[in-house]
Parts: structure tokens; C-alpha cells; sequence
């Protein structure tokens, strides 16, 4: 029996530019033996011809640069979402239009549930579609009176909580005194919680009982799914706390025969002092896999425009909202750069506002003169408001940038009107002036602040838009070719891992999507809507279908 | 009813003189158990020959005081705390360079078990004018400022005495609600930050209120309106930067109130607490007879 594997398939798009196209893959352990013609690839020597994708299209394995395994936890939790969203079982779950389908859709899963005491958990409610409407206690209370009740919001910073919830948590008193937890009229909590601080007391009796960044079992297989489905075959998680407990059930889960992802998880800056925080990524480095790869740092510079906690320079934020927070100091972040470069780690560096690109410029800039190393692929990740002067700057400092291409679809009616204005909104994650400034350019979904799927990203880079249906920015379109090396070759290029995935070609891993369609030859508007039969990872066959 | 344990937020930049202030308070500690809760950045704030022991969850430091560090989850910290065995007198929590105090402390507010003692925020009398207006850093510096019950101004050795001075009335400029106090290497009465201590249900005065401080006991007080009462003594000129005691209503209810800079808290008490309020402030700012006399009537 043969040890070599051809694949002939309808068409192959490599993003190979020496041989883009082809109409067979050989793959022997694992890696691309070689791209070309049956003919071409028959003279390796005897070979098992596979003609499972003869009428499908094989990308190389989409790249997500900036996502999190929350997603896949997540889903263990009931989906409340003003978006259609597919689930990692495929069952597509159709958004929840109004507070009382929000509510109907809970009371459905609070029928099922046995044990009285287990608590009801939502996730991804958006109230910013319901014309901002507040949800309450006594909204809540129509699920259960007796069983606590939690949803958290999109954002991941707001919950709303039943009146069980609040008791449980000791917080059913009247006059308390927080900008996070709005009173009602009886001077008692209306059950919204705003912000982790005020979550963390009430989380752990409405299931969400540890920190939703750590990775758990049953999210990393839901996670895995996800992935199969959207033709995703290398995934972040961006960023993780990695304690020895979520480092060892990443090593078991991701080394299991069938898992069908390369996962890449980034250290979370907090917790450690600088100087621990390498030697500790430095020895999580040596423990990594070839599906789980370690060693990553991310630092997180401020918060989110629509949360107004993004640091923004001048004018600021459009509706005259005070600047954002930093979640670091610079000098902190100074002695984090210059210490991961004499380590050699990378550092990817969450900024969303322009002055918090900013900074991570200047500070860049003297840590490689002290540390010079001409291949850092430092990443700027969402980068969101950045101009063309800093991608520039960008460009020359040897850094790349990660743009949060979804955004635009999901939040960009509120940037336009409310929190930065129509010119800069209009420019936001400007995908044409950072490919334009030289600068390698990924894109991503930050799932699951939005739902996973490459195509999806790819699809709102190129047609800017927006919920409402307004084209948001024409001149920062880019080319469908462009968008699909975003979401592989862009993407590894961030990780480092450009030589080894990102494009079908000799000595890569075997790692495709399998599409029912071909991205390149439909109307670019259609380009979300393309089907993906599953995936081939390290050259294991995943059809979704069999999920 | 369990005693809440007082909370006290220090806020202020890097180098703003935090952890030599903590470092003050620990040697100073005097018997009080306090826990210090840290952000993490930079190594262990805690001066060497006060470490006990030391593991990956907490050092143990001489007299009963312990000092965690706390990454993105506060409140999980306190949580955890709470259980701590023995449970603590005070909690300190070092709030992050670019933190904002005001909000580390509003989520003080709804923890069962705890009570906010106040937010104290540091600025180095060399460099805080300059941080005011630095590009990055300027506004949170102001908002740090203002969310301050009580600023201390520090280094002020550094500098000469007009421009002590100068950075003090700029300071009040900027948050006139608060009170301001000076310090060298870290040097503040501990009860200037910590609050007054209650022992046994007595208020003490402090026992070290010699350096630049006065420490006043109020027995003589009439029943009262308490919320009137502690709203006046924070907001009336007195020059109070701390008060805490047990007042009598008209009812005969007694109620604990506790003061600092303009903040003021009223909460019920039991019923053999003694009628005594502790004030400090500033050696000769303290309006001792004007205190009295509204306490009197």
C-alpha cells in the first residue's frame, strides 16, 4: 500500500504565485508531497489517487490570526444573538429579534433543564438592535424565579441577571453605589451588570464559573468544530492566561488522534511581572506541539471603541466621550518590548484607538535599536483606526497588522453615527492603505465578539459593509485575491508560520478548505455565502458532515 | 453581624511613591493585620527583610500581614481574601499606574464583607505637573487626581518650598474636594491612610500623631442627625482628613460614621458601641473647638 495520497480536485487555488493553480495534490505524511498535473505528481512513484474533491475547490487551510477559544465554550450556553449564527454542530440558530424572542428562546432551554438548581446561561445578547433596549430582572424573572439566570452580552463586558441571580450573589439590597450596576425606582439593582468587576460576583452562580479566556474541554472540541466547518485549519487563541491547568488540557485535547486544528495560544500579559512573564512563555515555548504552539506573548494596550474605553487621539470620540483607558502603563510596555526582543518572543499588541498604536510605535521603535532583530513580525492587532502615517511607520518598524475586518460590518453603523464620526469610520481598518503602505496585513474575526469564518472576513474586507447595508469606505475595498492571502498567507506571515502553512506548495502541511464553490470566480458579494464541505489538516480528512 | 473589612485603594503613577508608602505602612503596621492586593508589574513591592515566606499565591510578612498580587481580576482576589485565615484588619490594594482609583474603588462598593476606607492617590511632587500635560498620560493623571479623597503629596524634599507649595495649591486646583497631606520617603501617619482604628469598640486616638499630625477624641456628643452630622464634618472646613466614630440619633439608635476628605459613610451599629469620634488632621489645621462645639450641639 501506497504511502503517497494524490487528490485530484476541480480546481486548487495555491496562493503559490509560482503555480497558483493546479488540478492535483500529493500528500505523504502528512505534507504536500507536490502541486501539479496527475501526470506531473506520478512520477514520485506509487500513489493512491483520492477523488473525494473532484468537484470541490481546495484552498490551503484558512489562518484566523486574532480569535478565542471562548467561542467554543461559549456554546454550551444558550445562543441569544441579533445575528443568525451557526452553532458547532451546524445547526443554524436564527437571531433573536426582540427582548420577548430573547426570552422565549431561554424559557425553551429552562423547560429541558433538570436539576433545579443548575443555572441558565445566555451569551451574545446585543441590545445596541433593539434600539437599546434594557433588559431587567423581571424580563428575566419570566424564565425563572427560582432558577438563576445570566446573559452576557456581545461586548462580553454587560450581563443581565434574574432576581435569583442577584440574591444568590448577595447583591438583592437597595442604595447600591456603582456606575456598573444601575438601581431602579425600589433602589434595588435592575439585574444589568456592567463591566467584569461587577460580573465576577454574579458569574459563578449563573455558569459562568471561571474565567471565560481559560480554555475547558468541551470549548476546545466545540472550538475544533467551528474551525472544520469554516475551513479554518490553524486558529489563536488570543490571548489565554495559560495557567498549568489550561496548558496541560490544551496539550491532551489538541494531541488527541482526531483533533482537527493547529492551535496557537498567546501568554496574557497580566499577572506576571515582566520579567517572569518570559521566562515563563519562554518555557511554555519548549512544551509546544506541533498543534499546540506556545510561546506567544500578547499585551493589551486599551479597550474598544463602541465601549469607549479605546485611547483615541485628537478630536476623540465623536459623541465629546471622555478618552479611553490604557490597560498598561508605557513604561510597562517599554520593558515588556525590549524584554521580549532580547528573548526572542513575539509580542502581538491589542490596540483598537489611534494613540494606542501609536504609543506601541514609539515604543517599538528604541526597544530594536537596543534589541535589533529584522524579523520580529511584531503584530498590531485590530489597529483599527490607524492612518496611513502610522501604517507606514508600521511598514518600516517591521511590524504587521491584523485588521478587524468584521467590525465594519457589525459595528460600523454605530461608529459612523455615535463614537468616531463618518470620516474616520470611514477609514476604519483601512485594509487598501495598509496593503498600499507595504505593511503584511492579516484579517480576523475576534471570535466570538463575531462569529468564526475566514470567508465571512474576507468577504467585508472587500465589500466595506455595513449591517444597514451602506458601503462604508469604497476606497478601502481591497481585491477578493488580496483578501483570501489575508485570511492565509497574511495570516501566517503574523505566526511566523509562512513556510510551514498558508499555501499549497511542496514541503507545507497538508492542510486545505474544502469548498463547494470557487471564491475567485463568483460575485465577490457571494464570496460569505460559499459553502465549506470540511477540511483536510496534516493531510486527516475532516468532512463537517461528520462532525 | 461580621465586621466588614475596610478597604483602602492607593492609586497614583510609577514612581508616584506607592511602594515606598506600603512599605511604610507594613513597618508601621503595629499590630494591624493588613493584606496588601498589587498589580503586577515590576518585581515584588515588598522591602526583602519583611518577607516571612513566600509561594506562588501570597508572602507572608512579619506581624501578620500578607501581600497578593491580583492580574485582570480584582475582585476574585477579594473574594479570596475574605477566607483568608486570619482574616485581615485592612485590605490596601496598590492600584495599576494607569488604573483609575475611583473605579478599582466603586467596585468595592457591592463586595459582601468589605467597606471602602477611602481612595488615596499619590503625586510626585517633582513630576505630577509634567505627567498633567504629558500627551499619553496627561488626562488620566487628572482623572487620577480627582478621584482622590485624599492626596498625598510626595518627595517633597526634593523640591524646594515654594514649590512644595505651588504643586499643593495646583493639586487643589484640580480636585478642591480633597485633602492634601506631604510625605518624604513614604513617612504619612498610618492612620492618616489606613483610618482610625476601633478597638474593642473604642475609637483610638492615634498613638503616633507627632509628626506633622494631630489625633483628636470627641466624647462630649449630643444625639444627632448622623448623615447630617458626617456630611458636615467632611464638607464644613474643619480640616479633617479622617474621622470615624459612634454617634447616638435621637432615637437612641447608635450608627458608625467614618470621614475622609469630603467622603462620608453612615452605617448602623451595635448597641455597646461607646459615643466617641477620633479626628486627624494636619497639626494645627484641626478645628478642635469648632468640631466641638457641633458635636456638643
Amino acid at each position: 500500500m501506497s504511502n503517497t495520497t494524490i487528490f485530484s480536485a476541480k480546481k486548487i487555488i495555491t496562493m503559490n504565485s509560482s503555480r497558483p493553480e493546479a488540478s492535483h495534490v500529493a500528500v505523504r505524511d502528512g505534507l504536500i508531497l507536490g502541486v501539479g498535473s496527475l501526470e506531473e505528481l506520478a512520477t514520485w512513484g506509487e500513489y493512491t489517487l483520492d477523488a473525494r474533491f473532484a468537484d470541490k475547490v481546495l484552498m490551503p487551510g484558512f489562518v484566523e490570526g486574532h480569535a478565542h477559544t471562548m467561542e467554543g465554550s461559549l456554546w454550551t450556553k444558550v445562543y441569544c444573538g441579533w445575528f443568525n449564527r451557526a452553532d458547532p454542530n451546524g445547526k443554524l440558530w436564527t437571531g433573536a429579534k426582540s427582548v420577548d424572542a430573547v426570552i422565549e428562546r431561554l424559557r425553551e432551554a429552562e423547560a429541558v433543564l433538570e436539576d433545579p438548581t443548575t443555572p441558565l446561561s445566555g451569551w451574545q445578547l446585543d441590545p445596541i438592535y433593539m434600539d437599546n433596549t434594557t433588559v431587567t430582572r423581571a424580563d428575566l424573572d419570566r424564565v425563572s424565579t427560582t432558577r438563576a439566570v445570566g446573559v452576557l452580552h456581545a461586548s462580553g463586558h454587560i450581563m443581565n441577571v434574574n432576581t435569583k441571580a442577584l440574591e444568590l450573589a448577595g447583591m438583592l439590597k437597595p442604595g447600591l453605589n456603582h456606575p456598573g450596576i444601575p438601581l431602579g425606582a425600589d433602589g434595588f439593582p435592575t439585574g444589568e451588570l456592567k463591566g467584569p468587576e461587577v460580573m465576577t460576583p454574579v458569574g459563578p452562580f449563573v455558569g459562568y464559573e471561571r474565567s471565560m479566556l481559560d480554555a475547558d474541554e468541551a470549548g476546545l472540541r466545540n472550538f475544533a468544530k467551528l474551525c472544520v466547518r469554516t475551513g479554518t485549519t490553524t486558529i489563536t487563541d488570543l490571548a489565554s492566561r495559560m495557567d498549568d491547568e489550561t496548558v496541560d488540557t490544551m496539550l491532551r485535547v489538541t494531541s488527541e488522534l482526531n483533533y482537527p486544528v493547529r492551535l496557537m495560544p498567546f501568554r496574557f500579559f497580566m499577572g506576571l511581572s515582566s520579567k517572569e512573564l518570559i521566562a515563563a512563555v519562554l518555557a511554555l515555548k519548549e512544551r509546544s506541539t506541533d498543534r499546540l504552539r506556545m510561546g506567544q506573548i500578547k499585551i493589551v494596550v486599551d479597550g474598544s471603541i463602541q465601549g469607549f474605553s479605546a485611547r483615541l487621539r485628537w478630536p476623540g470620540y465623536h459623541n465629546d466621550a471622555p478618552n479611553g483607558l490604557w490597560y498598561i502603563a508605557p513604561e510597562h510596555l517599554s520593558e515588556l518590548l525590549h524584554l521580549a526582543l532580547k528573548a526572542g518572543l513575539q509580542v502581538h499588541t491589542h490596540t483598537n484607538g489611534d494613540q494606542a498604536t501609536q504609543l506601541v510605535l514609539e515604543k517599538l521603535g528604541p526597544a530594536l535599536q537596543e534589541h535589533p532583530n529584522p524579523d520580529h513580525r511584531f503584530t498590531l492587532q485590530h489597529c483599527q483606526l490607524a492612518d496611513a502615517a502610522q501604517f507606514r511607520t508600521a511598514a518600516k518598524l517591521g511590524m504587521c497588522v491584523n485588521l478587524f475586518a468584521n467590525h465594519h460590518f457589525y459595528w460600523g453603523d454605530e461608529h459612523y453615527a455615535l463614537t468616531v464620526g463618518p470620516d474616520r469610520a470611514t477609514r476604519m481598518n483601512a485594509c487598501r492603505t495598509a496593503l498600499d503602505s507595504g505593511v503584511p496585513m492579516a484579517i480576523h474575526s475576534d471570535a466570538p465578539v463575531t462569529p468564526l469564518g475566514p470567508l465571512f472576513t474576507a468577504w467585508a474586507a472587500v465589500n466595506r459593509i455595513t449591517a444597514s447595508g451602506r458601503v462604508q469606505g469604497e476606497e478601502e475595498k481591497i481585491q477578493v485575491r488580496e483578501a483570501l492571502w489575508a485570511i492565509t498567507m497574511g495570516a501566517a506571515y503574523t505566526l511566523h508560520l509562512d513556510g510551514e502553512i498558508g499555501s499549497i506548495e511542496t514541503g507545507k502541511k497538508a492542510d486545505f478548505a474544502v469548498l463547494d464553490a470557487d471564491p475567485t470566480a463568483c460575485d465577490p458579494m457571494l464570496l460569505k455565502d460559499i459553502s465549506v464541505w470540511g477540511t483536510v489538516q496534516g493531510g486527516r480528512i475532516f468532512p463537517a458532515a461528520n462532525l | 453581624m461580621k465586621q466588614e473589612i475596610p478597604v483602602v485603594v492607593i492609586g497614583g503613577y510609577l514612581g508616584a511613591g506607592k511602594t515606598t508608602l506600603v512599605n511604610y505602612l507594613l513597618r508601621n503596621a503595629d499590630g494591624r493585620k493588613i493584606a496588601i492586593l498589587v498589580n503586577e508589574f515590576g518585581d515584588l513591592p515588598i522591602d526583602a527583610d519583611l518577607i516571612e515566606a513566600q509561594d506562588d499565591e501570597m508572602v507572608a510578612i512579619s506581624g501578620g500581614c500578607i501581600c497578593c498580587s491580583f492580574g485582570s481580576d480584582m475582585t476574585a482576589a477579594l473574594i479570596k481574601l475574605s477566607e483568608h485565615n486570619p482574616t485581615p484588619d485592612y485590605v490596601v490594594i496598590e492600584a495599576s499606574g494607569v488604573a483609575m482609583p475611583g473605579a478599582v474603588a466603586a467596585n468595592i462598593s457591592f463586595l459582601v464583607g468589605f467597606s471602602l476606607a477611602g481612595v488615596v492617590v499619590l503625586a510626585d511632587s517633582e513630576c505630577i505637573q509634567a505627567q498633567a500635560v504629558d500627551e499619553y498620560l496627561g488626562d488620566t493623571m487628572l482623572r487620577q487626581i480627582s478621584d482622590a479623597d485624599l492626596i498625598v503629596q510626595t518627595k517633597i524634599d526634593l523640591i524646594s518650598s515654594a514649590m512644595v507649595q505651588e504643586v499643593r495649591t495646583w493639586l487643589s486646583s484640580v480636585n478642591p474636594k480633597a485633602q492634601i497631606v506631604a510625605s518624604t520617603q513614604g513617612k504619612v501617619l498610618p492612620e492618616v491612610i489606613l483610618g482610625v482604628e476601633i478597638v474593642a469598640g473604642q475609637p483610638q486616638a492615634s498613638r503616633h500623631a507627632d509628626a506633622g499630625y494631630e489625633s483628636q477624641v470627641f466624647n462630649k456628643i449630643a444625639p444627632c442627625n448622623p448623615n447630617f452630622l458626617a456630611k458636615k464634618l467632611a464638607t464644613g472646613g474643619y480640616g479633617i482628613i479622617r474621622a470615624k466614630g459612634f454617634v447616638l440619633d435621637h432615637s437612641g439608635q447608635r450608627w458608625l460614621i467614618q470621614i475622609v476628605g469630603e467622603r462620608y459613610d453612615v452605617t448602623s451599629a451595635a448597641l455597646e458601641e461607646l459615643v466617641a469620634v477620633v479626628c486627624i488632621g494636619r497639626k494645627g489645621r484641626l478645628e478642635t473647638d469648632e468640631i466641638q462645639r457641633l458635636f456638643e450641639n
